[in-house]
């Protein structure tokens, strides 16, 4: 058990995409303060996973709690009653998304993209905003791009500035989907460089990569997953070095 | 006799011989490309020369009406019908293209419905049901559905003719604008929309925020081709006895005999205020190109 409260309670999830069962029942538990990476060969349901604690996925059973609060749902008895769209975009105001293709928005500036959500979702002040969003350009170290276009960036300045995007709105927890797979290689550190920043600033983070090195330094519990279930889980030190399950060791093997 | 002269040096030398400074570049000629420019010329001049010699053109009698009162107030309902007609019919093609974008079955077949119907009908015969529908509905009644009404109006006082030329024109825009608006919006990535629904950004906050403004990019060239053909569109109310332009143009024929001059008449205010409107076009597009190039 983990002396800190859990960050996110995941319970007996299921999805299926039509006849395709995508999870088969996942069950996660991440405390505060921690950051999980999730690794696991392609198609096993990493991605779904991630999506389904925003609600941008609906399970099909099983629950999604984050900070304590059910997400998409309020429970009532032993009845879940599907929240209001309204309601289901205000839980995510406090759960930030980074994706891999950044789908920053073109036709706003690098500030504007930043401003967006807390001013319309937040009700913040349009300076107020401002002013945060400079911050946090200056953090991740792209404080002379505030008023370019994200087609005039590169694509690890792009994915700097929506992780800067996730943070403006103060989120409990960050999830990131393979940030840096659409990176050329050179560009992979940098982006790398931010989350390992974060980490250190004791942010909850839970990141699906390919980045096994990344892994090893930054996580403190590395989840391996397959065909739809988690296989095996623990520190990265244990699950890197010495996974008890074949199919960790078979991945591992291949990645490596 | 040689038919090209020889570049100098160009054989006697190999290149860069004696430096690329020195090593001039001659671009390729196009004689043929010179040929079609002379030709084109030539019937140009013709053509402009025929219009300011010619005395059926009657340049006077254009000169005398161009500007006339009565010319300048029809121009004014033009612009006004080409107005309402946008406004309206785009205001409703918004509504009906995310009706059919919508998740209900009967909502999109609604929307379907209705663009299949009003693009259809040929405008004039709508125009011309919408100019009768007092004969079709004495009265309009306001009030519960199937139930008793609160008020009631005569049809006629408010559908007048300008009423069922505006009511017209924007119905039949509508169809084509909510075509327009939903290709648009579809062309926009999913993942657009998915990103501001992950920020939690209010629904339709994401639709004018974040979707539209990029729609606009796939919507303002075929927005602007339909605002232009409903300009010109509006010479047809000239049935209603509507005084737009065309009917003006041949009320004065009518009365003076003078057809060519007059028809000119018409013809240069529509090609001056289609050039406004293709100005005006170009900035709208230059306004959504915004963050679309490097
Ligand atoms: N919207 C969808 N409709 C149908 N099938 C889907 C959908 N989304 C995902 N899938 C399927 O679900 C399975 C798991 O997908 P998921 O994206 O979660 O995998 P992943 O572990 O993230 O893989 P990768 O490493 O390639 O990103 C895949 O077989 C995929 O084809
Ligand atoms: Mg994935």
């Amino acid at each position: 058990m983990s002396p800190q409260p859990a960050m996110v309670e995941v319970r007996a999830v299921h999805k299926s995409f039509g006849p395709l069962d995508v999870l088969k029942g996942v069950d996660l538990r991440v405390a505060a303060g921690e950051v999980t990476v999730v690794i696991g060969p392609s198609g096993s349901g990493k991605s779904t996973l991630l999506r389904t604690l925003n609600h941008l996925e609906k399970v099909d059973s099983g629950t999604v709690a984050v900070d304590g609060t059910l997400i998409g749902y309020r429970r009532s008895g032993d009845r879940l009653y599907e929240l209001r769209e309204r309601e289901i975009l205000r839980q995510r105001t406090r759960i930030g998304f980074v994706f891999q293709d950044f789908h920053l928005f073109p036709h706003l500036t690098v500030v504007e993209n930043l401003t967006e959500a807390p001013v319309s979702a937040l009700g913040r002040s349009r300076k107020a905003a401002t002013a945060t969003a400079l911050a946090l350009l200056d953090r991740v170290g792209l404080a002379d791009k505030a008023d370019a276009y994200p087609r005039q960036l590169s694509g690890g300045q792009q994915q700097r500035v929506a992780i800067a995007r996730a943070l403006a709105l103060e989120p409990k927890l960050l999830l990131f989907d393979e940030p840096t797979s659409a990176l050329d290689p050179e560009l992979v550190g940098e982006v790398l460089d931010v989350i390992k920043d974060l980490a250190r600033r004791g942010t909850t983070m839970i990141v699906v990569t390919h980045e096994i090195g990344f892994a090893r330094e930054v996580a403190d519990t590395v989840v391996f997953m397959a065909d739809g279930r988690i296989v095996e889980q623990g520190p990265p030190g244990q699950l890197l070095d010495a996974p008890r399950e074949a199919r960790t060791r078979a991945f591992l093997a291949k990645v490596l | 006799m040689p038919l090209t002269a020889e570049p100098p040096a160009a054989t006697s030398a190999p290149p860069g011989a004696d430096g690329p400074e020195t090593l001039r570049v001659v671009p390729v000629r196009h004689p043929w490309r010179w040929a079609a420019v002379a030709v084109t010329a030539v019937l140009l001049a013709q053509f402009v020369h025929g219009l300011a010699t010619n005395p059926a053109w009657e340049w006077a009698v254009f000169a005398q009406y161009v500007t006339a009162p009565a010319v300048l107030h029809a121009v004014g309902t033009t612009l006004r019908l080409t107005a309402y007609g946008t406004a309206l019919g785009f205001a409703l093609g918004i509504v009906l293209a995310f009706l059919r974008l919508s998740a209900s079955p009967f909502l999109r077949a609604v929307a379907h419905g209705y663009v299949w119907v009003f693009r259809s009908v040929p405008l004039i015969v709508q125009l011309l049901f919408w100019f009768n529908l007092a004969y079709l509905y004495r009265r309009i009644d306001l009030g519960v559905p199937f139930g008793p009404g609160f008020f009631s109006f005569p049809t006629t006082d408010l559908v007048g003719a300008m009423g069922a030329a505006v009511l017209g024109l924007a119905l039949h825009q509508a169809a084509y604008a909510a075509e327009i608006v939903r290709g648009g919006v579809l062309a926009v990535d999913a993942g657009q929309r998915e990103a501001a629904a992950a920020l939690g950004i209010p629904r339709l906050r994401q639709l004018r925020r974040i979707v539209l403004p990029q729609a606009m990019r796939a919507i303002a060239p075929n927005a602007a081709n339909e605002v232009i053909s409903l300009f010109k569109g509006t010479s047809i109310v000239s049935v209603m006895a509507i005084g737009e332009l065309f009917y003006q143009v041949q009320v004065i024929y009518g009365r003076t005999g003078r057809v060519v001059p007059l028809l000119m008449v018409a013809t240069v205010w529509y090609l001056l205020l289609t050039g406004a409107l293709s100005v005006l076009q170009h900035h709208v597009e230059r306004h959504f190109a915004k963050g679309a190039t490097r």
